[in-house]
């Protein structure tokens, strides 16, 4: 730029005096600096997590406090078994129930539906993400979980042949019930999930199908659902997430009974229900315990993430251009994923 | 798309193939009597799960206007929780301090969340871009979505209840809620400023605009609209937080204007009435119930009318 005139200090007139030029550098680097904090605060929070985990694991040994079947606070007894059987129970119960029906919606939504319905459709199973999850508790134990007592018994009963699903004494907050809560309260992310992806079959293959005389179902079966079966399976997992980390409708419906049910409908505990019912008393080794409980929890919510994103991801990359619209939603997450904002 | 029968689909019976005579061909083509049944099945049980799907939220919304409304009145909202359990009616008191104890703390959070992830969400487009320190920044943010709210209760503990050695009070559960918040709002103002146009910013570059200017006088205002949608969804969904709360804000019956105290707050407010051994309660916590999910429901829906309105997206 030899040929550009240049003023005193030998720079080219162009340029911005050095102090103009602060103001940006300033933003830069604030936001760089920032960004980086985020990072810093997760790690800073693993790190201390784990230091105030430790005791717990010291006194059990880390294979013991996971495995150890028996959660005994006066005794000073923690292995967390029976919660972290209680949190996958419950959570799988969640999944068998929630995803069948949240994938129905969604293809009836997409496919079916008349399309004048389709928005208030979206907007009314969105509405179950807006509603907290304590109101999901008092409804559970004040409502569904009396009414449903009966038949709770009704089928345990008939299935008692069957080892652990069948046979014992119904309660009123036992395993099924928090199970079946959490199937309604996963539902509208894995709906969301399962319809953003349904929205990236090209148009080709369902008229391909159409074409061959397909029937709507058999267009369904062939063309829409191999298509996102990868992404209907990653906004499941992102839903087991949900389901894992969900503590107070789980402290409410569950029982908190610190040991291992032997039939579905009998009383157990969580990991994030023990946090909620027992952190406020607990001291020393027990206090450990609940860290240590939480630190379980949160690694396992981050193995069944990070396995749903990588699984969304992918889906969203094969479906090309509307491929970033999935993504958002898998980043949305517990958002009502994204809706109003691709509304 | 209209329905994929090709041939009269009026003939009853066993119809379809090798029945087909030479004056309709085509009627070989359309499904036969068992395909036709299956697709009708199906479609069935399809309409039968998106039914079954709307049925808790119709029982929900039910239950809750019919046991919320008997016990809202003036003094439900007017009255601090008395803490005593055993007497009904009135003497149990209202949730005033649990009203404006979510007020505030969601206030707070949101003051602290909206511009730290505005700003992080500012970085990642005008920045960051796609270089590998954005892509790691993303990675942690989608980290902390799947974070259980109860963990960030946990985390807020460790560090400002142990680590300063004092005790709960209502910032700390301020600072658990805007954790919560911090993705949610990165992630969907990332989303609408990545939809502001590329030639917007350019052509005020064009002009000789420093960078810090054109975000702020270009960028930010086009995707306020479409930010604002997100920060009320993240704001919508801190209020229903129980969990994060639970042990860094606690319970507290008075009302409160000190954000340095224990704070009440309508979930932490509804957990206790719900676990409580009595049952009197048990009619606070349904007007309580109420109350919160209009106040979330209020804030979808200004949500919704904003992004309908705005120009991005």
């Amino acid at each position: 730029m030899a040929s550009v005139p240049t003023a005193d200090g030998g720079r080219s007139l162009l340029e911005r005096p050095p102090l103009a030029r602060l103001p940006d550098r300033a933003l830069k680097y604030g936001l760089t600096v920032l960004s980086a904090l985020i990072l810093a605060l997760i790690v800073y929070f693993f790190v201390r997590l784990i230091g105030q985990a430790r005791p717990a694991f010291a006194k059990e040994g880390v294979f013991g406090f996971i495995f150890g079947n028996d959660w005994n606070v006066g005794a000073e007894h923690f292995g967390a078994l029976p919660l972290l059987v209680g949190t996958l129970i419950t959570s799988a119960l969640a999944l068998l129930i929630g995803v069948p029906v949240a994938v129905a919606a969604a293809v009836y939504a997409t496919e079916l539906c008349p399309p004048r319905l389709r928005g208030a459709l979206t907007m009314l199973v969105e509405l179950l993400a807006a509603v907290p999850s304590v109101v999901y508790g008092l409804w559970g134990i004040f409502f569904l979980a009396p009414k449903l007592e009966g038949a709770e018994q009704w089928l345990a009963d008939r299935l008692s042949f069957v080892p652990f699903i069948g046979g014992g004494h119904a309660t009123i907050p036992n395993y099924f019930i928090t199970g079946l809560v959490l199937a309604i309260m996963i539902l509208p992310i894995v709906s969301a999930i399962a319809r953003e992806v349904m929205a990236t079959v090209p148009a080709d293959h369902k008229e391909a199908a159409l074409g061959l005389g397909a029937t709507r179902w058999e267009m369904i079966r062939l063309a829409v659902l191999p298509y996102c079966r990868s992404g209907i399976v990653g906004g499941a997992m992102l839903g087991l997430g949900r389901a894992i980390g969900e503590t107070i409708a789980v402290t409410i419906l569950i029982g908190d009974a610190p040991r291992l049910g032997h039939h579905l409908v009998e009383q157990g505990y969580s990991l994030a229900a023990v946090i909620a019912n027992e952190f406020g008393e607990a001291q020393g080794v027990h206090r450990s315990a609940l860290f240590a409980a939480g630190l379980v929890l949160f690694v396992l919510t981050l193995l069944v993430n990070g396995v749903a994103r990588y699984l969304v991801v992918r889906a969203a990359r094969s479906g090309g251009q509307r491929g970033r619209g999935v993504e958002n939603a898998a980043a949305g997450g517990q958002i009502l994923a994204d809706a109003a904002i691709g509304a | 798309m209209s329905a994929p029968t090709t041939g009269p689909i009026g003939a009853p019976g066993p119809a379809g193939r090798g029945q087909a005579t030479g004056g309709d061909r085509l009627a070989r083509f359309a499904p036969s009597a068992a395909r036709r049944r299956r697709d009708r099945f199906a479609r069935a049980s399809i309409l039968a799960g998106t039914v079954i799907a709307l049925v808790p939220l119709a029982l929900i919304v039910y239950y809750l206007l019919s046991k919320g409304l008997s016990s809202w009145s003036v003094s439900f909202f007017t009255t601090d929780p008395t803490g005593s359990t055993f007497f009904g009616g009135s003497s149990i008191g209202g949730i005033k301090s649990a009203i404006l104890g979510t007020i505030e703390i969601v206030a707070l959070a949101s003051a602290i969340a909206v511009p730290l992830g505005v700003g992080v969400a500012i970085w990642l487009v005008e920045y960051g871009r796609s270089g590998w320190f954005a892509q790691l920044v993303r990675f942690f943010v989608d980290v902390l979505t799947g974070v259980p709210s109860i963990v960030f209760g946990l985390f807020v503990y460790i560090v400002l209840v142990v680590g300063t050695g004092s005790t709960y009070a209502g910032y700390k559960g301020s600072i658990a809620l805007s954790l919560l918040m911090l993705p949610i709002v990165i992630r969907s103002a990332e989303v609408v400023l990545l939809l502001v146009p590329g030639a917007l910013r350019e052509s005020a570059l064009a002009l000789g605009v420093p960078r810090w200017r054109v975000i702020f006088s270009v960028v930010l205002p086009t995707a306020l609209p479409g930010m604002l949608t997100g920060v009320l969804l993240a704001v919508a969904r801190a209020a229903g937080e129980t969990a994060p709360l639970l042990f860094t804000a606690a319970a507290t019956l008075k009302t409160n204007f000190n954000l340095g105290g224990f704070m009440n707050s309508l979930p932490v407010q509804i957990y206790k009435d719900v676990t409580s051994a009595t049952t009197s309660v048990e009619h606070r916590a349904w007007g309580a119930a109420l109350t919160l999910v209009v106040m979330i429901l209020l804030l979808n829906l200004v949500a919704r009318l904003i992004a309908r309105r705005s120009r991005l997206a």
